[in-house]
């Protein structure tokens, strides 16, 4: 019975090499073009004002054409500047968030994983009362009681976010604690502090790895979602759920508005999963 | 003179009780544990290495009691009594290279300079045959033995005084395993050092330890002098364990006992094996008790001692036989 299915489902080692390196790299280039867009945005962006304040009535809602291939919006700001902009903010948000709740919970979860005991019940308990919440209503009502802007949004999601890692964390670092070189250097005298950080941080970092690269695009479409709920990023700043907010209700008559912010954030959310994906595949060979 | 011991230790994990009051000392010359997968060899040796606290019981190191021992007591603990584990490969970080793996056990007790440390870690390398080249190396670039080898000297960079080697070569080709005992052997004349030699392999004990003790269940069944185990075992488990060891133009090895039969709940653990058990050894555990030099758990301890061995004794030199299959 189960001897064809095997069969059915093994790769050769090389195709199977090759087809996950490829999903990888199709991932991290297409983030790379990202990157680089939010880093040069001053200096590749057609109109490098309009990613701000600046006005322009006479020009409001052109169609896209050779001066602005992503047309203008209400106020007559060029498109394609605002979302190169934007992907300045996109990833700033991105990196804060994965950075804090990387960081937090990262540590929480290997002092859980190692120690054990009450300490591992303390913390995880904590973890899941945070877990217990709806993340999107968490972040929410978070960024309704703080004033909107980046850092509210940076904060919201973050507290949400953690958790997640904590939990991961602890279940690789429980299983580490218990490899043999654990024991040897527990049978040398190393201090505890010191195993954690020299031995089991560093063998429990792979799969947290993966798992951030695979939550960038998540906190993206989470970060666009708060600004598009009048939560986060405001005025003139260039935020892409912010400018599908604005741009939504003129969808049937001047679709540009709308369409491009939209892509740009359906694109960086889709190769921060491919990058995690084509990651996840290669490191669990 | 006694370094470490098991004084009547009984070891759990969670509510299950995997070692029984055991008491096991091991002293300046080797000594060996012999034991089937699951007998409660490696946690025996995971209290002993101060890895595990007994439920009760005590270890004792030198006069005191392991658990009692201050920071300083410790420290010197953890220099004293060293573990080789069964599996380099798993023994050693494997983001480390070698050489860093030696140096945290150089300057986990001492401060030494970087050149200092160079030369220590190229001295412990060749002490134990490796090119100090191989310093560089991470443990996936290495081969079974190497990483092993690499195990010992890290063990060795904070001289010991006694080694706990909880199946050294198991987990090595059989070609690979004698000399890796060959290289413990000499190491611990060398550098006087005792050791517990834990292994499932009589053969092995044979060759390298005085006084041996055998466990089933968690429990210790026979102890004595190694030779007169393995000449004339007086525990019908130690004799199933000896007719076990395969050799070369011999019969196939016969298992020891019907090894599907759990250990018993009541009475003798092993009756539900033993060829011998008669209603007595379901009714009443047999307590250890003195017979002809050695120490024994079996109420029929002195018929097995008559009975004649099914095969002619033999103390074999040389490798460990290939790992058992396990479950």
């Amino acid at each position: 019975m189960t001897a064809p299915a095997l069969t059915t489902f093994r790769r050769t080692p090389l195709r199977h090499l090759a087809g996950v390196d490829r999903l990888a790299v199709a991932g991290g280039v297409l983030l790379g073009v990202v990157v680089l867009a939010a880093l040069l945005a001053p200096w590749i962006a057609p109109y490098p004002d309009d990613g701000g304040s600046a006005t322009h009535p006479l020009e409001s809602l052109l169609p896209p054409s050779g001066a602005h291939w992503f047309g203008t919006d209400q106020v007559g700001r060029d498109v394609l500047s605002r979302v190169l902009f934007g992907a300045r903010t996109s990833l700033l948000i991105a990196v804060a968030v994965l950075a804090i709740s990387g960081v937090v919970g990262v540590g929480l979860g290997v002092v859980a994983g190692y120690a054990g005991g009450w300490a591992r019940d303390v913390i995880m308990r904590v973890t899941d009362v945070f877990l217990a919440f709806p993340a999107l209503l968490l972040s929410l009502a978070l960024a309704v009681v703080l004033q909107p802007s980046v850092t509210t949004v940076i904060v919201a999601i973050a507290v949400t976010w953690w958790p997640w890692y904590a939990r991961l964390t602890a279940s690789v670092a429980a299983s580490v604690a218990t490899r043999g070189f654990v024991d040897s250097a527990r049978c040398l005298g190393v201090p505890a502090p010191l195993i954690v950080l020299r031995h089991v941080l560093p063998n429990s970092l792979t799969p947290v790895l993966v798992q951030l690269s695979l939550d960038g695009g998540g906190v993206i479409l989470t970060a666009a979602a708060l600004s598009y709920l009048g939560l986060g990023a405001h005025e003139p700043t260039s935020e892409w759920g912010l400018m599908v907010q604005q741009g939504q209700s003129l969808f049937t008559t001047d679709w540009w508005v709308v369409t491009f912010p939209g892509l740009a954030i359906l694109v960086t959310a889709f190769s921060f999963n491919v990058l995690g994906e084509g990651l996840r595949a290669r490191l669990s060979r | 003179m006694t370094l470490l011991a098991a004084e009547g230790v009984t070891l759990a994990y969670g509510t299950t009780a995997v070692v029984h009051d055991v008491s096991l000392a091991v002293d300046e010359g080797g000594v060996g544990l012999i034991g089937e997968s699951g007998s409660g060899k490696t946690t025996l040796a995971r209290a002993l290495l101060g890895l595990m606290r007994p439920r009760s019981g005590v270890v004792r190191y030198g006069a005191g009691d392991l658990a009692g021992l201050g920071r300083a007591g410790r420290a010197e603990f953890r220099r004293a009594v060293q573990p080789v584990f069964q599996d380099g490969s798993e023994a050693l970080d494997p983001r480390m290279t070698a050489g860093a793996s030696i140096a945290e056990a150089l300057t986990t007790h001492h401060r030494m300079s970087r050149t200092e440390r160079a030369d220590r870690i190229a001295a412990l390398l060749a002490d134990v045959g490796l090119d100090p080249g191989l310093a560089a190396r991470r443990p996936h670039e290495m081969s079974g033995g190497q990483r092993q080898r690499v195990a010992i000297a890290r063990a060795l960079a904070v001289e010991p005084r006694l080694l706990v080697l909880d199946e050294p070569t198991s987990a090595l080709d059989v070609t690979v395993q004698a000399r890796i005992l060959d290289l413990l052997e000499r190491l611990a004349a060398e550098h006087g050092l005792g050791y517990l030699l834990i292994t499932h392999n009589l053969g092995v004990v044979g060759r390298l330890c005085r006084t041996s003790s055998v466990m089933f269940a968690g429990r210790v069944v026979e102890s004595g002098p190694t030779g007169e185990l393995l000449t004339r075992p007086a525990h019908p488990y130690t004799r199933a364990l000896r007719d076990a060891v395969p050799r070369l133009g011999g019969e196939p090895p016969r298992a020891a006992g019907r090894t599907e039969a759990a250990a018993a709940e009541t009475g003798c653990p092993f009756r539900l094996r033993c060829p011998l058990a008669v209603d007595r050894c379901r009714e009443e555990t047999p307590q250890a008790r003195e017979v002809e030099g050695r120490r024994v758990a079996c109420h029929r301890a002195e018929e097995v001692l008559q009975t004649p061995a099914a095969s002619a004794p033999r103390v074999p030199h040389g490798g460990e036989t290939p790992d058992a299959p396990r479950q």
